[in-house]
């Protein structure tokens, strides 16, 4: 029988040719074109084609571009780790202390991510205002005698707004993690001699580790591209590189600056994300399955 | 069992995180139905003529139409693309396997503002003008991931004796694809199709991005947020939508549940996204 | 379905099949004919090629090289949903979205035959299986044993030349798997369509099968009926995997036209009719000899007698309720001999240390 492929190989073939044929088209072709795209430059409408590093050189001594870096990615840090932080008790009550209905409390917790992101910073946008929800109730209660000012149009309301949108995404990956932690092992370490607090230090916060990790890439990969909300409860003070590249594509009519910019951050990304993924397996990655 | 940390203050911690979760989807209805113009407490009083305006808006009704068009479409050619992925996936071996599924996933983690900007510099270069169409491919470029993480599991989850079984009994493929595999994974395949079009009905970035004069929704939203005296309205819409879209869901989950118990499983927890 | 007697023409006829899957050889050169209407078993250790060569049978994968002929028609290029087999696999694979008469009315769906005629057929069927009234129940309702009969049921309402079964009875529980082989064979008798088994119990394959092919490493090694396997097995391989086999070195001393002498270590000297040496064996060349443990005895009264006698000392015994399984030293031995011993009436059982008279005949020992 001849080598090569045999009818089920070729089957297989045709059968991820079309998924993978349309991401190759409309993935791979325009990350790449944006990659070329960076190093051309834009007059108005014309686009000239000569190869130049004019806009990296700008996106790195521009101080406004590298204010602009610097704080996206300062908040998307906070913003990590705050909603992994405040999503890992969440997550550990559902795997430990939920005994039945876990699909319906995870149900639960995903309702509010499948509304309308938009909407959804809007209505933050709506509680934290001046005349807003949470300033309205206060003074009504008397708590308050002025509407407090500091919550919105900052970096502090992008924090909170992505906190609450990113919530189910961070509990997630915990959730599975925690889930596959053989209860045996925090019994043994139990009828060894630990406490609860230390059990949970010794063994399931170690075991636990993939899922953080999983949970804060997910987290921060998109965050630092967001650009409604910054756009919405931001103000001057919480506009992140996102919206930089949204006004040089649109009104600032300079794209290739706007590629680089996005480029720029790509990278930026990715080389925490990777420098996040192998602390992540050094620290925890030890346990293997 | 294991004597945990304290669950009281455990449990108080995890309420209030889920009021924190529900907190702005529960003033949507609630000011609504608001018969005021700010929103704001104290609460007026209680009326529906919000969704009446809703009803008389003209652009919104194009809004809803065109965003529908999308997100039938996107559905229906993602879960096609997913289903031939996961089929894939799970009944071959093919070079590189993990390197290519890879990269379909690869939308999952990338920022939607560099989806869309790389999806308008290639249109750009190729002079393509943008339409409800490049909205529709860009969608489906991020929806095929999700559909892929739903129909992995079905597909995985059939037992490949079963086809072979329904072959030597004497069917051809098409027939057993007809009889046996498709009645099997389709709870998963409806599944896919109503959250593909949940996610292309939410979708906003790639929307803005690749849309030419044609709004959808979330687009027709954005606009409206700079009038405050709409706000009530957008409101109404958004109660509307999220009514909707949780109604999607719950059938989404019936179907995923159905499917489990269906091929003898027990319903099982998470579905795997990451 | 009437009882058919088996008739001469081999209805499957393998023809030097050979299998490989990249590198490896799952099947080396297999030829072989299976009878109409016989129960024939492939049996053998996990990964010897049985259940590929099955799958060969059936169509699930071309030969790499080699023919496959049923019912006198070469099987080259034909595709598994147009051959004469039906197969019931080894998870069962009944279809969980349809109920029990769909599932066994599936293939007669395909020929689209009418749906009375569909429905009688479904229920003749499930009554020869003992599942009368099952017909309307799903499919997740079954236990595995009614899974099992559906199984069967689905394959045998479509009247093929030939049923291959991949391990049917290994997902049982014991007392289940006996009593279906017991009832396999029989509904195999009554039914006289030709059945192919593969399976790794040899005990299983005794019981039900007309023809075992016991193989190992892809290769057949050798073709026979039950009791000549396990009284003449070709190979010490195939005699160890076929019950228990005591070995003993032994040295031919005489060859004459017909006869051959040999001196068995710790037994003593016999002779044996050149016919007893294995096929294609040149006689000078034996070198061990192999005894059952049921085919030696003990001699417990000094009246016993034996056609021969040896001494020897019971090391330890194995209490089974109906047998005794003794392990006894043999003069001039290393390792002991097994012998077993029926719990009849009055029969004492020798305890450990205990010298006893070993007894034995010389058409019981196999030669290889």
């Amino acid at each position: 029988m001849a080598r090569g492929l045999s009818r089920e190989d070729r089957q297989g073939l045709t059968l991820i040719g079309l998924p993978f044929g349309y991401a190759l088209i409309m993935l791979a072709a325009p990350l790449l074109m944006v990659i070329t795209f960076s190093f051309w430059t834009q007059n108005y409408l014309d686009i000239d084609r000569t190869l130049t590093l004019n806009n990296y050189r700008e996106v790195f001594s521009q101080p406004i571009y590298q204010a602009l870096l610097w704080r996206s990615l300062r908040i998307s840090l906070i913003v990590t780790i705050v909603t992994v932080t405040l999503a890992f008790p969440v997550a550990y009550y559902l795997s430990f202390h939920v005994k039945r209905r876990k699909a319906l409390w995870l149900f639960l917790i995903t309702v509010p991510f499948w509304t309308s992101y938009l909407l959804r910073v809007f209505l933050w946008k709506v509680i934290l205002g001046y005349n807003g929800v949470l300033n309205s109730a206060l003074l009504e209660v008397g708590l308050i005698d002025e509407p407090l000012t500091f919550i919105l149009y900052n970096a502090n309301a992008v924090v909170l707004t992505l906190a609450h949108a990113w919530a189910p995404f961070a509990i997630l990956p915990i959730f599975v993690a925690l889930e596959k932690i053989d209860r045996s092992l925090l019994e043994a370490a139990e009828d060894l001699g630990d406490g609860p607090f230390r059990r949970f230090w010794r063994v399931t916060f170690p075991l636990a580790i993939p899922g953080v990790v999983a949970a804060t890439l997910i987290v921060l990969i998109p965050t630092v591209g967001d650009f409604i909300t910054p756009k919405l409860v931001g103000g001057t003070d919480g506009l992140m590189v996102a919206n930089m590249i949204q006004i040089q594509f649109g009104k600032a009519n300079n794209a290739p600056l706007g590629a680089a910019l996005a480029v720029t951050s790509m990278v930026v990304v990715a080389a925490i994300s990777i420098g996040i993924y192998v602390a992540g397996r050094k620290i925890g990655g030890r346990v293997s399955r | 069992m294991k004597r945990g940390l304290s669950p009281r203050w455990l449990t108080f911690y995890v309420v209030s995180y889920m009021i924190f979760l529900y907190a702005p989807v529960i003033l949507l209805p609630m000011f609504a139905f608001n018969d005021a113009t700010i929103i704001a407490f104290p609460l007026s009083g209680f009326t529906t003529k919000w969704f009446g305006l809703l009803w008389t808006t003209d652009a919104l009704h194009k809004a809803v139409g065109n965003s529908a068009m999308v997100a039938v479409v996107t559905a229906v050619v993602s879960t096609l693309l997913g289903a031939c992925a996961a089929r894939a996936a799970a009944r071959y071996r093919f070079p590189a396997q993990k390197a290519v599924i890879g990269f379909i996933m690869l939308p999952l983690v990338l920022p939607e503002i560099i989806v869309a900007v790389a999806l308008i510099v290639m249109l750009m270069q190729l002079g393509l003008s943008l339409s409800l169409w490049t909205v529709v491919a860009g969608h489906v470029l991020i929806c095929t991931p999700f559909s892929i993480a739903i129909l992995n599991s079905a597909f995985a989850g059939l037992d490949q004796s079963l086809e072979e079984a329904s072959f030597d009994l004497g069917e051809s493929r098409w027939g057993t694809f007809r009889r046996v595999t498709l009645p099997l994974v389709m709870p998963g395949v409806i599944s896919s199709l109503l959250i593909c079009f949940t996610i292309s009905l939410d979708e906003f970035i790639i929307a803005f991005f690749l849309t030419g004069t044609d709004a959808t929704l979330p687009v027709y939203i954005w606009s409206q947020l700079r009038f405050p005296s709409k706000l009530p309205s957008v409101m109404a819409l958004g109660t509307i939508l999220l009514v909707v879209s949780v109604g999607l869901l719950v059938l989404a989950e019936w179907f995923r549940r159905r499917a489990a118990r269906r091929q003898g499983k027990g319903a099982t927890s998470t579905e795997g996204f990451v | 379905m009437t009882a058919q007697t088996p008739s001469r023409a081999p209805i499957i006829e393998l023809k030097n099949v050979c299998k490989k899957f990249d590198q490896f050889e799952a099947l080396k050169n297999i030829t072989a004919d299976i009878q109409e209407g016989e129960f024939f078993s492939l049996l053998g250790p996990s990964g010897c090629g049985k259940t590929t060569l099955l799958r060969l049978i059936a169509g699930f994968e071309p030969p790499t090289s080699g023919d496959i002929f049923i019912d006198g028609k070469s099987m080259d290029g034909i595709s598994a949903n147009r051959r004469p087999t039906n197969m019931v696999f080894q998870s069962y694979a009944i279809f969980p979205h349809l109920s029990v008469a769909d599932n066994v009315g599936y293939g007669l769906k395909t020929k689209k035959l009418p749906k009375a005629e569909i429905a009688s057929e479904v229920e003749k069927v499930l009554n020869m299986v003992d599942l009368g009234s099952f017909g309307g129940r799903a499919a997740h309702e079954l236990s595995g044993g009614q899974r099992q009969r559906v199984a069967l049921a689905r394959a045998l309402v479509m009247r093929p030349k030939v049923i291959l079964l991949d391990e049917p009875l290994s997902a049982l529980d014991k007392k289940l798997r006996d009593q279906m082989q017991i009832e396999l064979r029989d509904l195999q008798k009554s039914v006289g369509i030709t059945f192919i088994l593969v399976t790794h119990d040899q005990e299983e394959a005794l019981i039900m099968s007309d023809r075992i092919a016991v193989m190992f490493e892809g290769e057949i090694a050798q073709l026979a009926t039950p009791e000549e396997l396990y009284r003449r097995p070709a190979t010490k391989r195939v005699a160890s995997f076929i019950g228990v086999m005591n070995f003993l070195d032994a040295k031919v001393t005489r060859i004459s036209d017909d006869e051959l002498e040999l001196e068995i270590a710790a037994l003593g000297p016999v002779g044996l009719p050149k016919s007893a040496a294995p096929e294609g064996v040149d006689p000078a060349q034996i070198t061990k000899i192999g005894i059952r443990p049921e085919m030696l005895t003990l001699l417990f009264d000094p009246s016993d007698k034996a056609e021969h006698e040896v001494a020897g000392n019971v090391v330890s015994n194995d209490y089974y309720g109906d047998m005794t399984y003794y392990s006894v030293q043999l003069p001039g031995q290393v390792d002991p001999v097994t012998i077993s011993m029926r719990n009849t009436a009055g029969r004492s059982i020798a305890k450990p240390g205990s010298p006893v008279r070993v007894g034995w005949g010389a058409d019981s020992v196999v030669l290889f």
